[in-house]
């Protein structure tokens, strides 16, 4: 069966559709009740009329050779007990009006009393004939009786019946829709459930469902069960990759380095000592490219799933100057720590922060002059700002917004090594974290300064 | 009353210009009258004029024709001759049933009409005003030293024992001429066992018949008759302070209650006007004064425990059965047959 509005609620198809069989039900039921208590109003009429008829034949008698009849009062009583109904009635002996009106129709019929409806004297009446023989001086007459009667209570007992038809019948209706309202809310209950339990999970909860679930959910579940196993098994192995991808590409550039650097010492020739040179030069653009590849792809992968935790930012720029204090030294740069004395946490994922603040202040070292300054300053007031000020050549015409973009670099880095995914990764990373990266101009003198921005936990 | 000399002479022209054989005619005109509402009435003009001054003093646009004539002449004038009035009045139940019943009345229904009591409306085309219980009318000189009596065999006791107090001193009406009269003995025969007895007893002491409850009652006053049986109660209250020899009594057994009705003939032309009179006879208990001027004891609800020998003379079809022609040559007969043993 082809679905006609494939993204409507399960829920209101389900009491709609209810709805319209309560509604048919309920019309069903009052036409059934109306036919049946009608008909039996009808019945109990013709009863009544029948009984008066047979109560006026039997009244009939013969007194010396002629018809005669004494009118029963009961006959005619017994017709106006409930409604105020008008009442007529024939009496004939061979066919000839003994008394009563005669101009009254004779119902038609072969066997038993003879029930008929037709108009009479301005209004719809319901009549019956009843013939009994009588014997009069041994000659058989045949006398015949009707009586006939409106249909004003019958029309009012049928108005009632409708009434009450049409109040049983509405209140049938809204109980119906109103159970139906609850029969699909417990029908879509467990489909609710499962929907909670799933989005309740954490961001690397890739575990099977194991909910108990109705019949019709088991393949749902299943087919979700096995689409989290492929995911998380896919996950895991691109994470593996990346670690594996970054181990065998640094450890061989490394290798590679250390060996031209031993052979460029042996060097005596100008010309190839200077070839070496290019050589150790390339290997580290491609070493430093190669982690910040592994570094961006890292960053990628986990913003999907960010892990939030509070982390201490004096300590984590603590950290990352530590670890560059080498590579700064290199190049005789001092790194200066500003700290605040109050702490100032954020809540992040560590690796991917530490990730971006190293990036940060690795590209400050890559383009500051030797023997320069670099001053690390942590800031607080509604967010975290942690500023990497240098005083290298600073960003040259460069737009400031395109310096993001991925493999952007300045206008007047050529002679530097840079793949210029650094500062893409630290904007990657404050973004993942609703923060932001600030690059401007330095503002009391030449050089660069980088914000990172970040929301206070 | 000034325009009474007006109406008489109105009332003449009327009188020969209708088939119908009128007993008594009178016009109310109004002073600015927008309609005119013809009534047709079983009531002695005498009786009814209270009831049609106060009407149109709150209804002054009416003029009013108020034309009497007997409960059988009331009946062939608008069965059979198809006459035109507005209202029929008539204290012949059965006779006002039959109209209705037979397709010659209108219906009506207000406010006023459904507060009436059950028994006093029937298919909103009949709705009694008054109830008026029969009585025996008895002269106090003849019963000085005899004890009244309360009930039916009572009656018939003191009149088997006593037949040379009573012969040819008992009243009733003749059924074959009064609706009336005919009405109460056919009740009376559905009512009571003792009835046909009481006829026969009746019957041998040569009891005088009568057409009409007034004679009767006159009778009684004068001394001719010493008991008049089946008489009307609210014609004997107001006869009771001209003839003070007179004595109501209300039997103990049962006493049947005339209601007389009012019933719009499908000839009625203004039938506001007919709405309006209905409602204003249907609240008559509402008027004490106008009730005791016509001596018309007005329709209130009866609580059960009230008068529990009181009998409504119930309005249905029912009352079309002794109308029928051949119960009623049936009874005539046996009624007859007991009533004159000559």
């Amino acid at each position: 069966m082809k679905l006609r509005n494939p993204t409507g609620s399960i829920r209101r198809r389900l009491v709609v559709q209810l709805g319209l069989i309560a509604a048919l039900l309920s019309v069903a039921f009052f036409l059934a009740i109306r036919v049946v208590a009608e008909g039996a109003a009808t019945d109990t009429q013709d009863n009544i009329l029948a009984a008066s008829a047979t109560s006026i034949a039997e009244a009939v008698y013969s007194d010396s050779g002629e018809v005669r009849l004494e009118l029963p009062y009961s006959a005619i009583t017994m017709l106006s007990t409930v409604s105020e109904d008008r009442v007529f009635y024939r009496v004939l002996v061979d066919g000839q009006t003994l008394t009563g009106y005669d101009d009254l129709i004779l119902p038609q019929g072969r066997r038993g009393p003879a029930f008929d409806t037709f108009e009479y004297r301005g209004e719809d009446l319901r009549a019956v004939r009843v013939t009994r023989m009588l014997s009069v001086q041994d000659q058989p007459r045949q006398v015949e009786v009707v009586v006939g009667q409106t249909r004003l209570g019958l029309s009012a007992i049928s108005s009632r019946i409708t009434t009450n038809a049409v109040a049983i019948g509405t209140v049938f209706f809204l109980v119906a829709t109103a159970l139906s309202f609850f029969a699909a809310q417990n029908a879509m209950q467990p489909l609710d459930h499962l929907a909670q339990a799933v989005a309740r999970r954490g961001p690397n909860d890739l575990r099977p469902v194991t909910a108990a679930t109705p019949a019709e959910l088991v393949p749902l579940v299943g087919g979700l069960n096995g689409f989290m196993g492929r995911l998380s098994q896919a996950l895991t192995r691109s994470e593996d990759l990346i670690t594996e991808a970054a181990h065998r590409v640094r450890t061989p550039l490394a290798t590679v380095r250390t060996q031209a650097e031993v052979i460029h010492r042996k060097m005596k020739h100008p010309s190839n000592k200077k070839a070496l040179r290019e050589m150790i030069r390339a290997v580290d653009e491609s070493s430093r490219s190669a982690g910040q590849l592994l570094d961006h792809a890292m960053v990628t992968f986990r913003s999907d799933q960010l892990e939030r935790q509070s982390i201490s930012a004096a300590d984590l720029l603590r950290d990352v100057v530590d670890r560059l204090q080498p590579t700064a030294e290199l190049k005789d740069i001092q790194v200066t720590l500003d700290l605040p004395s109050e702490p100032v946490s954020v809540q992040g994922d560590a690796i991917l922060l530490q990730n971006a603040v190293r990036n940060v202040l690795d590209n400050a070292i890559k383009y500051s002059p030797v023997d320069s300054d670099i001053a690390v300053r942590l800031e607080a007031d509604t967010q975290c700002r942690m500023a990497f000020i240098d005083q290298g050549r600073g960003f040259g015409q460069a737009d400031l917004a395109q310096l993001t973009a991925r493999f952007s670099r300045g206008s007047n880095v050529d002679d530097v090594v840079g793949s210029g995914l650094g500062l893409t990764i630290a904007d990657d990373v404050a973004r993942a974290h609703g923060g932001a990266l600030d690059i401007t101009s330095n503002t009391e003198g030449p050089g660069a300064c980088v914000t990172l921005v970040l929301p206070l936990s | 009353m000034r325009h009474f000399g007006f109406a008489a002479l109105l009332s003449l022209l009327t009188v020969s210009a209708n088939a119908l054989e009128l007993e008594e005619s009178r016009s109310y005109p109004a002073e600015a009258a927008a309609s005119e509402l013809r009534i047709l009435s079983t009531a002695d003009v005498e009786i009814f004029e209270p009831i049609i001054l106060a009407f149109q003093s709150e209804n002054p646009g009416v003029a009013i024709q108020y034309d009497v004539a007997s409960s059988a002449q009331v009946m062939r004038g608008l069965y059979e001759e198809g006459a035109e009035y507005d209202l029929a009045l008539s204290s012949a139940m059965d006779l006002q049933i039959k109209l209705a019943n037979d397709g010659l009345a209108q219906s009506y229904s207000s406010p006023i009409t459904e507060r009436l009591p059950d028994w006093a409306t029937w298919h909103d085309q009949v709705f009694a005003f008054t109830q008026e219980p029969t009585v025996l009318v008895i002269s106090k000189a003849a019963f000085q030293n005899t004890p009244v009596p309360h009930s039916r065999s009572a009656l018939i006791e003191l009149l088997r024992t006593r037949p040379e107090t009573f012969d040819g001193k008992v009243g009733t009406y003749d059924v074959r001429v009064s609706g009336a009269g005919y009405l109460f003995a056919t009740q009376d025969s559905r009512n009571s066992e003792n009835f046909w007895q009481l006829t026969e007893v009746m019957g041998r002491l040569n009891a005088r018949l009568y057409c009409c409850s007034g004679q009767m009652i006159r009778d009684v006053a004068d001394g001719t008759l010493a008991v008049a049986y089946n008489v009307l109660g609210s014609y004997a209250q107001s006869q009771l302070a001209d003839n003070p020899g007179i004595e109501i009594v209300e039997m103990d057994d049962y006493v049947s209650v005339m209601l007389r009705s009012a019933v719009i003939p499908v000839t009625a032309r203004s039938v506001a006007d007919s709405g309006a009179m209905i409602d204003f006879l249907a609240s008559l208990s509402t008027r004490p004064d106008l009730a005791a001027q016509t001596g018309l004891p007005p329709v209130e609800k009866l609580r059960p425990d009230e008068a529990p020998e009181r009998r409504p003379i119930r309005l249905g079809p029912g009352l079309l059965v002794f109308l029928d022609k051949m119960r009623r040559e049936t009874f005539l007969r046996s009624w007859t047959s007991s009533m004159e043993q000559r």
